[in-house]
């Protein structure tokens, strides 16, 4: 490791004028409040999703079961969690790396493009043109303006990623010899892991469009569900990142905790960078046109991605026990009491950190190579997802808003004892719903279906879990209108009385320097693309090699 | 830069059980042969109904035999509809898609694969026990997804 070490004392002591930090809420506020109506209006069509799978309700048929699963994937998958990872990202760099001079055009910018990207999409799906599923699997052929769409949303996230990138840029030029600040090297990791990941994704848009207007004869269909995949990983990976920005600077300070070690957070990020994108073949184990030895090296990175999880755990927990022994505590049962189990902005991340431990395991199922014919597309999958981006992600986020939102408005969180009810609604409502669809994967019930009764032919000891699902998604229902009550009843409901000066952990190893290596991205993005260039080159020239058919595509909905 | 050193055993501990997990899944690739489906053959899917052997869709019993079983996955339905299978019987399936793509999954078994237009997939499995076994499509093809489904009766 280089020797050269930076000095990690910031300018955070200096304080932007309440003008300047109002005009940077705003954009922080567009971003979280777009993110929050998104997940609203996606648990509206995940409630109903879950009552047409246990036979409930009968979607009609001017609104098939499929467009509401669109819609509820889009909202959530693509649109709630970018939409807060955006946000969050520009309060972290914001705040973390404080200046008077600075524009917040970009971030808004970057939210108009990504707004309209989504109104695009979101028309194209509601009308009925667009019922291809947040995965939009060719030759399923959408309205061309639902592709733009889309990409849109991706542009728009550059915009923010370029307005992130710049700000550290501006703090390196400023403070030489000084390491960036912790907040704002974590949402700078992430959003350039998140832009290499994007290329996958605006590729695959390059061919979609213009086949999708007819300019084009046929798409090809392995290439395309390749380009995805290079994409729909690394996505998941996105929005763990967002859940650790939040873990490691400022969770922590619910509990008069630190960051564990500033230098493993930063490897801990780099690691993440590096690893997330040559994963995504795991989700094409069960493909045909895909060499074996390419799922196999694809089997191992997944596999390998889990290091800087394990790094995670261990010093998310080690900050707990620490936290303990300063108030003197000791045990196990000592430590968890110790923590602030009655602050809404603890229990979110506490609780989706329970839920990761389950989602962790079942994903070493579904990344095996082998174990994952057992897995593949059964609900068991839509369980797992629900115990990580519903879980640890969407819960952190959700915990997190309730702390952001006092800092944004100026306003004392509304009703937080509503906040705390809704945190542990969500917990059991997911528990039962993931419990119930892992379950009924293993006896082999399928995901992405409107019903799972084969006119009589199935098992049926499928149906049963089915309820319990529903039931679990009710609960999570109800859940998330409790957070959006919250979050817009913050808006007026109390007086602006709250200090909007946001701090984050500090590092418990506070006098020790940060290696240079640890300090730069560049070099570990262009590392991060070479590894993913080096993931998927076999299996491309494998793709041009043997182009195969291309398929005009079809509308069967 | 310091490492706690309950860290570096975690680490290891980690590492270690990575390390086991994939010799795990290499052994059981390369003694048992235990291998995703990952079919290599191309197929033009606007003639399936001149190419053999898709022109001839269900069983057919080798020399050696076992069995091979021909299948056209299509929206919204798999040709053969039912597939009568002797029990015991060892049956590599090869399925494929004139249209969109499509999932394979026959239930309370290993086989579960995607159908690709223009690819041919393939999987085999032996019916031990005999029942009547449910065939679904597993991946989104359309408004009739749901109701794509066929049967495998083992006599």
């Amino acid at each position: 490791m280089a020797q050269a070490v930076l000095s990690r004392e910031g300018s955070s002591e200096a304080r932007v004028d309440q003008r300047k930090l109002e005009a940077e809420n705003r954009v922080v506020i567009a971003h979280v409040y777009t993110a929050t109506a998104a997940i609203v209006v996606g648990a509206l069509f995940g409630a109903l999703q879950g009552l047409s799978r246990a036979s409930a309700f009968i979607a009609p048929g001017w609104f098939d079961y499929y467009r509401i699963l669109t819609m509820h994937g889009v909202l959530m998958a693509l649109v709630f969690t970018t939409f807060f990872i955006t946000g969050l990202s520009l309060f972290v760099t914001y705040r973390s790396i404080p200046r008077n001079d600075r524009s917040v055009a970009l971030g808004w910018a970057g939210w108009w493009v990504m707004l309209v990207g989504v109104l695009m999409a979101a028309v194209e799906i509601l009308a009925g043109n667009a019922t291809v599923l947040y995965t939009f699997y060719a030759p399923l052929k959408a309205s061309p303006y639902f592709y733009i769409g889309a990409a849109l949303l991706i542009i728009g996230t550059w915009i923010v990623a370029y307005d992130i990138f710049a700000n550290v840029v501006w703090f390196r030029k400023h403070n030489p010899g000084k390491a960036v600040p912790l907040p704002a090297f974590c949402a700078a990791a992430t959003f350039l892991m998140w832009w290499i990941a994007t290329l996958g994704v605006v590729g695959e848009m390059y061919f979609l469009v213009p086949w999708a207007f007819g300019w084009t004869g046929g798409i090809n269909v392995v290439l395309s569900r390749l380009l995805f995949w290079y994409f729909g990983h690394p996505l998941v990976y996105f929005w763990i990142m967002g859940a650790y920005i939040c873990w490691y600077n400022i969770v922590p300070k619910f509990y008069n905790g630190y960051v564990f070690s500033d230098g493993l957070t930063r490897l801990t990020f780099i690691m993440l960078l590096l690893l997330s994108t040559p994963v995504g073949i795991h989700h094409e184990f069960m493909e045909p046109g895909i060499a074996q030895n390419w799922k196999m090296l694809h089997t191992i990175t997944t596999y390998g991605v889990a290091i800087p999880s394990f790094l995670t755990a261990f010093a998310i927990f080690a900050t707990f026990e620490l936290a303990a022994r300063a108030q003197g505590k000791r045990g196990f049962w000592q430590t968890v009491r110790a923590l602030p189990w009655n602050d809404p902005a603890f229990c979110g991340p506490a609780y989706g950190m329970l839920l990761f431990i389950l989602g962790g395991f079942g994903g070493l199922v579904n990344a095996s190579y082998s174990m994952d014919t057992v897995v593949h597309n059964t609900i068991w999958i839509v369980g797992h997802f629900h115990v990580t981006v519903g879980g640890p992600v969407a819960l952190t986020f959700v915990g997190i808003a309730y702390w952001l939102i006092p800092r944004l408005t100026g306003r004392a969180l509304w009703k937080p004892e509503w906040a705390l009810w809704q945190e542990r609604l969500w917990f059991a409502g997911m528990l039962i719903m993931s419990m119930a669809m892992h379950i009924a994967g293993l006896l082999g019930a399928p995901r992405r279906t409107a019903e799972v009764g084969y006119l009589g032919s199935a098992p049926n000891e499928w149906q049963g879990y089915m309820i319990a699902a529903a039931a679990g998604g009710l609960i999570l229902f109800a859940s998330i209108i409790v957070f959006a009550t919250v979050a817009i009843g913050t808006l007026w409901a109390n007086e602006k009385t709250e200090d909007m000066h946001a701090e984050f952990a500090a590092p418990r190893d506070g006098g020790e320097r940060v290696p240079a290596m640890l300090n730069s991205l560049f070099r570990w993005g262009v590392v991060a693309l070479a590894a993913a260039a080096l993931a998927y080159a076999g299996p491309l020239l494998d793709i041009l090699h043997n182009p195969g058919f291309l398929a005009p595509g079809m509308r069967t909905w | 830069m310091h490492i706690n050193t309950y860290e570096r055993w975690w680490m290891a501990f980690g590492l270690a059980m990575l390390a086991l997990f994939l010799a795990t899944i290499g052994y059981a690739a390369i003694a048992d042969n235990i291998n995703p489906p990952s079919g290599r053959t191309a197929v033009d899917p606007t003639k399936l109904a001149q190419t053999p052997p898709f022109d001839h869709p269900g069983l057919h019993r080798l020399a050696d035999g076992t069995y091979e079983a021909y299948y056209i996955a299509q929206v919204f339905m798999f040709n053969p509809q039912t597939l009568n299978v002797p029990v015991g019987a060892k049956v590599t399936f090869y399925v494929t898609s004139p249209d969109v793509v499509h999932g394979f999954y026959i239930s309370k078994t290993d086989v579960n694969m995607m159908a690709v237009p223009g690819w041919v997939n393939t999987e085999s499995h032996v019916f031990r026990h005999a029942g009547t076994y449910l065939l679904i499509c597993h991946e989104y093809c359309g408004i009739g997804h749901q109701n794509m489904f066929g049967k495998i009766e083992v006599r």
